[in-house]
Order: C-alpha cells, then sequence, then structure tokens
C-alpha cells in the first residue's frame, strides 16, 4: 500500500509543487492550506509522514502543528520545510537536546531543496 | 529591588571599610526608575586583585584609587577601557595633580572625588553616576530593541520576497522538464498564477517604496492647501479599473470641498489603499462608499464596503507589517500585507487616529481621523 504523506503549507503554489513532487516519488499526498485545517485532518488520519510549512497563520505555525501532530502519533516522522533559516540566519538545530525537547521535527529543510534530495530525505525518515 | 556593585579599589583598609558603610542602606531614586537601586560594596587592596574582581564580578561601578602598590590605578582604568567593560570608573586620590587628572579623563575616568572625602560627598557622586548609568543602559536597550525591531521586519520582508520567487522558480522548472507534455496549454494555469504572483511582487515592492518615503519621514512632506474630496476623486478614477474587473460599484459620497493642509502624495496613498481593500475584500457586485466628513476640529475619511467583515480577533493584528488576515474566504486573494501599516503611519504623522468597524459577511469600515490644527503636524 502506498505511503500517505501530509503536506501542509499557506503558499497554494508552494503546496501545488510539493503535492506534485511527493506523489512523483510515488506517495498519496493530503494537503492543508494552513495550521487549523491540518490539525482537523489529524483528527481522523494518521499520515506515514508530514511536510510542514513554518510560518503560516502564525510565525511559529509550524512549530505548534509539529507539536500537536507528536502528541497524537508519536511516530509519525515530521519536517519543516522552511524558507526562513537563509535569510535570518535563524538556525534550528535540533541536535542540541535544549532545542530536542521543545521542536518536534525530525528535520528542517530549506525550501529550495532539490527533488532528488527531498525524495532521498523522505526515504531515510520511512525507512525505505 | 535593584543593585549596583560597586567596587572600591583602595590599598588603605580604613577607606574600603569607610565606603561599606557609607553605602549600606544608601539608596538612590530616580523619577524614571521603577524601582530603588541600592549598592554592593566589594573591594579590592591593589590593581591586580581589582582586575580579577572586574573581570569575575563584573562591577558597574569602580571607585578607583590611584597610588597603589603595584601596578597604578590608572593602568586599571586603561584595562577596563581596551576591554570595553561597561563599568564607570571614578578616581578617588590624594595626589590630584593636574597631569593626572588630564590622563585619566582621557581614558574614560567619569569623575573624580578627593580623598579623605565625607559621606555626604561619596553618596552625592554615587547618586549623580547611578542616574547617568540608568539612562545610558536605557538608552542602549531601547537602541538594541530598535534593531531588533528592524531584524524582524527584514527577515519577514525577505520571505515576503523569497516565496513568490521560490513559487516561479517552481513552475519554471516543472514546465523546463515538461512534466505535463509538450503541449504549452497544459502549463495555463501555472503560467497564470506565476504572473499573479509577479505581480503581487510588484505591489509588494511599490508598498515598500511608500514605505520607505514615509520612514524618511518629514523633510520630504510638502504641506499646502489641498482639497481632500478632489483627491478622493483620483484615488476612485485610479482604482476604477480593478472595481470593474472585480464587479464592485465605488461612490464618492461628499461632492463638496473638503480643504485641509496636507501633503496631496500621503493622502491620495491612504485612499488607495483604503479603496483598493474595499474592493479586494468586497463581494461580487457589491460597493464601496467614500465619505469625507469635516467638523471644527477634525476631518474624516470614511471608506466602507460591503464585503468579507473581519471577526474581532483579526481586527485585533490589523496594523502590523505584513499581517494579513488569513481564513478561507481571503485565501485567494493576494497583498503584501503593508497597506494598512503604511496608513498608519501617515495617519500617526497627522497626529491622527484609525477607527475599524466591522462585521463578518456584512462589509467593514475605515475611518481616518485628522486634526485640523496646522500645529499638530511636526
Amino acid at each position: 500500500m502506498k505511503k500517505t504523506v501530509l503536506i501542509v503549507d499557506d503558499d497554494m503554489d508552494y503546496l501545488f509543487q510539493m503535492k506534485l513532487k511527493v506523489e512523483q516519488f510515488g506517495f498519496e499526498t493530503i494537503t492543508a492550506d494552513g495550521q487549523k485545517e491540518a490539525e482537523s485532518i489529524i483528527e481522523t488520519v494518521r499520515p506515514d509522514l508530514a511536510i510542514l510549512d513554518l510560518m503560516m497563520e502564525s510565525e511559529d505555525s509550524g512549530f505548534i502543528l509539529a507539536y500537536k501532530i507528536k502528541r497524537k502519533y508519536p511516530d509519525v516522522p515530521i519536517i519543516i520545510a522552511t524558507a526562513v533559516t537563509a535569510e535570518t540566519g535563524m538556525n534550528f538545530d535540533i541536535k542540541s537536546d535544549e532545542n530536542k525537547q521543545w521542536i518536534k521535527a525530525d528535520l528542517f529543510l530549506d525550501k529550495g531543496i532539490r527533488a532528488d534530495q527531498l525524495q532521498r530525505e523522505i526515504n531515510k525518515l520511512l525507512k525505505i | 529591588m535593584a543593585s549596583y556593585k560597586v567596587l572600591v579599589v583602595d590599598d588603605e583598609p580604613g577607606i574600603r571599610m569607610g565606603t561599606r558603610r557609607i553605602l549600606q542602606n544608601f539608596k538612590v531614586d530616580y523619577p524614571f526608575m521603577d524601582e530603588f537601586i541600592e549598592y554592593i560594596v566589594l573591594e579590592a587592596a591593589t590593581g591586580e586583585e581589582a582586575i580579577e574582581i572586574i573581570d569575575s564580578e563584573m562591577p558597574d561601578i569602580i571607585l578607583l584609587d590611584n597610588k597603589l602598590p603595584g601596578i597604578q590605578g590608572i593602568e586599571v582604568l586603561e584595562y577596563v577601557k581596551k576591554k570595553l567593560y561597561d563599568i564607570v570608573v571614578v578616581m578617588i586620590t590624594s595626589y590630584a595633580s593636574l597631569e593626572l587628572a588630564v590622563k585619566a579623563t582621557r581614558d574614560g575616568a567619569y569623575d573624580f572625588i578627593p580623598k579623605p572625602f565625607t559621606p555626604q560627598e561619596l553618596r552625592g557622586s554615587l547618586e549623580n553616576i547611578t542616574k547617568q548609568l540608568f539612562l545610558k543602559r536605557m538608552t542602549q536597550k531601547l537602541n538594541k530593541e530598535g534593531k531588533l525591531i528592524r531584524f524582524q521586519f527584514l527577515s519577514v520582508l525577505s520571505h515576503e520576497l523569497k516565496a513568490p520567487l521560490n513559487a516561479i522558480e517552481g513552475y519554471l522548472n516543472i514546465m523546463k522538464e515538461k512534466q505535463f507534455g509538450d503541449n504549452v496549454d497544459s502549463y495555463k494555469d501555472m503560467i497564470d498564477r506565476s504572473l499573479e504572483r509577479i505581480s503581487g511582487m510588484r505591489g509588494l515592492i511599490m508598498d515598500l517604496l511608500d514605505l520607505t518615503k514615509i520612514e524618511s519621514g518629514k523633510p520630504t512632506q510638502n504641506l499646502q492647501k489641498v482639497d481632500i474630496t478632489k483627491i478622493a476623486g483620483t484615488s476612485i478614477d485610479t482604482m476604477r479599473p480593478y472595481a470593474i474587473q472585480k464587479d464592485v460599484d465605488v461612490y464618492l459620497n461628499t461632492k463638496e470641498s473638503v480643504i485641509m493642509e496636507a501633503d496631496a502624495k500621503e493622502i491620495e496613498i491612504i485612499f488607495n489603499n483604503l479603496i483598493s481593500n474595499a474592493i479586494k475584500y468586497n463581494k461580487q457586485g457589491g460597493r464601496v462608499d467614500v465619505f469625507i466628513h469635516r467638523d471644527d476640529k477634525n476631518i474624516r475619511l470614511q471608506v466602507s464596503d460591503s464585503g468579507i467583515g473581519m471577526s474581532e480577533e483579526e481586527q485585533s493584528s490589523l496594523f502590523q507589517d505584513f499581517v494579513r488576515i488569513k481564513n478561507p474566504k481571503t485565501k485567494n486573494i493576494t497583498g503584501s500585507g503593508l497597506g494598512l501599516s503604511i496608513i498608519k503611519k501617515i495617519t500617526e504623522m497627522y497626529h491622527g487616529d484609525i477607527e475599524v468597524n466591522s462585521v463578518p459577511d456584512q462589509g467593514t469600515t475605515f475611518t481616518i481621523i485628522l486634526p485640523l490644527e496646522r500645529t499638530a503636524i511636526n
């Protein structure tokens, strides 16, 4: 059975393009255009992996959503795709123990990531 | 209660103990401070010991004797300045030669206290230093916060500028790889979306230019007696094509001239932003009504629409940079998120006020209140 990837982004173009890429990798996709819609989706659906934007309704929507997904489905890997790091120099290094406690993501990716790199990272997280 | 650390550097134990006694129970109060400041006294008998304590304890104030057994006081002062420590140094000395005074002042000593000093002299001096230090630190803190706001603005701005580029780049890559075949028509939606994102980006850049003009402020302000009604008319004409495209009617309900001393360009920016919002967030077949009221004290610019309206929660964040109301009804509406913060900044320049009245699904009314008094503009 195909694995299901939940993609959440408030940029409809990015959402469309990400969906296209992930489907080309051979996965089913469910999309949501924001934190609220994603929250209602996870009420009934357990995705196999989630790719979340960081800044949506609020600046930290991605973190909040990641927290809620992990609370409900602790084993679902989460990727936060962001365009923020490069510009701000903000570095979310989830390797440090301090950050591990509150950032519930397994991986941070830059939004400009190439398709083949993205596929490799997803497969790694899904242990394919 | 806050406290400042005072390091006394003197080889005479009597001076160190005296200082400790004088500063015990001494508190400084200042109108701008939330709380009293009291002192914690640290002691050093030599310059070498002083440097150790400076590095480990980071005092706020140093009372420094120049004549010390090892290195001289002036060398301790040089050390503090070289390290760029934020410490106020006061020289206490009985050998107050002019030469030393000049050198110490040049090296950044804040004050001199002659030795021996009375409790009154020491307290008086510390009171002044404390006030000065407090104000200096407050200023630094505010500057830092100012920079922080600037940093946040720039990071959000670059996010907003990069997002459309990413989207367009993504579509171009799909086309380059011919993911939907050779027929150009298969890519029509992607081309339309790319064009839409480009126009959004152009809008953002235009808004940024407006914002830059406003932030650079007064010097370019061109205050003249202008007819507000006429400016509203010009703005409506500018927005007409957009209104037709969105099937919204725009009415100017005030016919008579309303004269006010203002910068015509700024008033036009206000109307352009309010009217384009009123069209943008309207319903098909909706209307926009523009009124200009004048009373003894104020001029009110009012733009009402019959659009989608906003909840109370949405209204509260309305005037922040880059904030756009995101809900299913606004999903397909693009904007820079700068329009209202631009209006707010202009209104503030006129010492005016903005009111918002909004009912979800019924519409929104924005009212800009500009005081008439010429003196209010500065």
